[in-house]
């Protein structure tokens, strides 16, 4: 049986600037994973990738059916939920009207209902804040708002970009709580991008090292953890 | 004060006109970032489809329907063939489009029918209402731009279709990313727009009369009525809109002449570039990072 998620040799440029030198990795249904590695590293680039949103080479496939050469808006219809680099709100909108906005390929109207009342209960904040101009949230909130928006796609698959970054130690923490849930109780399965790597390995199953656009090291994140090379360079100690 | 009163209303009338145009602008202007030079001689040519209709026997009323229905498939059509295939070049490449667009509309409607000035009717009856202050054209024109003005705000605030097509306009990234068909929101921008400018072309037809230059002043207006409101801002436009027609029948009675009304619209295009950009309500934009 294929993997859930299947990289192979995935190229990637920003015009004629080459960030992904052939990205291999793979994941299974229900796990999640991680990409490390330090800043320009190829991370987003990734990220972006799978959800063609940068030219690539190279084949994706998803749940047994090819991605690369799909356009974003079909990639979503299949269930795959990206929470961007930046938290891409529509800062104009209202939070409410965002979390409608994930649900927008979605016909089930009544279940979108209680979807709302479920992502509302893993962040009450956003709750309180539902008739708010979404670009008056703060830093955390709009992350809460870009998981949640994901969350009301009720993806296969979340594709995480440094959730961490910008936020206070305690929010992090309380944000990765409710991923592990969300992970466990709705099996999403989750692709992560970080630079905090400790945070990351803490919530994975299996990691990824990518450096300058090509995976260097692969493994569970206990292997990983335990690396040297990682432990100095990206762990600290 | 009798004939004072007469020149307000006079001037919610047309204003309400330009408002509908100004409207359109500034629909396309929030998706693209560009003005549409080519917005009034659209609905020139969606105005002249109303007449060969009305010319061929169809009652009015049917007639503005499938105007209405006309000229969003027109602005569909112009978004996909035209305006696409440009949509990643430099600023000045999409303004001479847009120009270009001016010109072959405008031509090819003088090509079909002529240039010759034709009457287009009213729907309305002729007796004047409100005891003679507004003439039953100026009032339904109001009533039609009203009308026109909360259908929209009732779609675009309480339909999905509608906050979609305003997340497209925001951030067309992350519409993608939630899987809203970008570039299908900004043809029915165009679409939407073209209606509602073919709207305000029949609608001022009977006043101005049909001819293929017929939309040049009432473009200017609704340039002022735009950036008056703050070009981004569609409310804004709508108020720039009432206020710039009144402003031009109240000075062009009162104060400056007939001669000179649009005048009064180009000093206040100069006026609000100069001295406040965004206009009365240009959103002062909220972003916490």
């Amino acid at each position: 049986m294929a993997a859930f998620l299947e990289v192979a040799k995935l190229h990637a440029a920003y015009g004629p600037t080459r960030v992904l030198h052939g990205i291999d990795f793979s994941m299974d249904e229900g796990t999640i994973t991680t990409l490390l590695g330090a800043n320009g590293a190829g991370k987003t680039t990734t990220l972006r990738a799978l959800c063609g949103m940068v030219k690539t080479q190279g084949q994706v496939s998803f749940a047994g059916e090819r991605l690369d050469g799909k356009a974003t808006e079909d990639i979503v219809r299949k269930g795959i939920a990206h929470v961007p680099d930046g938290r891409g709100t529509f800062v104009n909108l209202t939070t409410e009207e965002n979390l409608r906005l994930g649900a927008y390929t979605r016909k089930d109207r009544d279940a979108v209902e209680s979807d709302l009342e479920r992502v509302f209960g893993y962040f009450p904040r956003l709750k309180e804040r539902r008739e708010q101009q979404a670009g008056t949230l703060s830093g955390g909130e709009q992350q809460m708002l870009a998981v949640s928006r994901a969350l009301m796609l009720r993806p296969r698959l979340m594709l995480l970009d440094e959730p961490s970054f910008g936020l206070a130690p305690l929010i992090v923490r309380e944000l990765f709580e409710i991923l592990r849930t969300v992970n466990e109780k709705e099996k999403v399965s989750m692709l992560v991008v970080e630079q905090n790597a400790a945070m990351a390995l803490e919530l994975a199953d299996h990691a990824y090292l990518i450096e300058t656009g090509r995976v260097v090291l692969s493994g569970t994140a206990r292997e990983i953890k335990r690396n040297d090379a990682v432990r100095r360079s990206y762990l600290g100690y | 004060m009798e004939a004072f009163l007469h020149q307000v209303l006079a001037g919610l009338a047309t204003g309400g006109i330009y408002a509908s145009l100004a409207l359109a602008l500034v629909m396309i202007y929030q998706a693209t970032h560009l003005v549409n030079f080519a917005q009034g001689e659209m609905a020139m040519f969606a105005t002249y489809f109303a007449w060969s209709l009305i010319n061929a026997g169809m009652p009015y009323w049917p007639a503005f329907l499938l105007t209405v229905v006309f000229a969003f498939f027109l602005g569909v059509v112009i978004e996909r063939v035209i305006i696409r295939p440009v949509e990643n070049s430099p600023v000045l490449a999409v303004v001479v489009v847009f120009i270009a667009l001016l010109v072959i509309l405008n031509s090819v409607t003088g090509w079909i029918f002529s240039y010759t000035i034709k009457t287009f009717p009213s729907p309305f009856p002729a007796e004047p209402i409100f005891g003679s202050y507004i003439t039953s054209h100026q009032g339904g024109a109001i009533g039609v731009t009203l009308v026109v003005l909360l259908l929209l705000y009732l779609f675009f605030r309480f339909t999905p279709l509608g906050l979609a097509m305003r997340a497209a306009a925001q951030n067309p990234e992350s519409a993608r990313l939630v899987g809203i068909r970008v570039g299908w929101m900004l043809a029915l921008g165009w679409g939407l727009a073209a209606a509602i400018g073919g709207v305000a072309g029949m609608m001022v037809a009977p006043i101005v009369f049909l001819d293929p230059n017929m939309m040049g002043g009432v473009l200017l207006y609704a340039f002022a009525a735009a950036l008056v409101g703050g070009i981004d801002n569609p409310a804004g436009a709508v108020f720039g809109g009432f206020l710039v027609g009144v402003l031009e029948n109240v000075l062009g009675a009162f104060v400056i002449g007939n001669e000179l009304k649009l005048a009064v619209a180009l000093v206040l295009i100069i006026g609000v570039l100069v001295v406040k950009p965004s206009g009365f309500f240009g959103k002062v934009l909220v972003t916490r990072v």
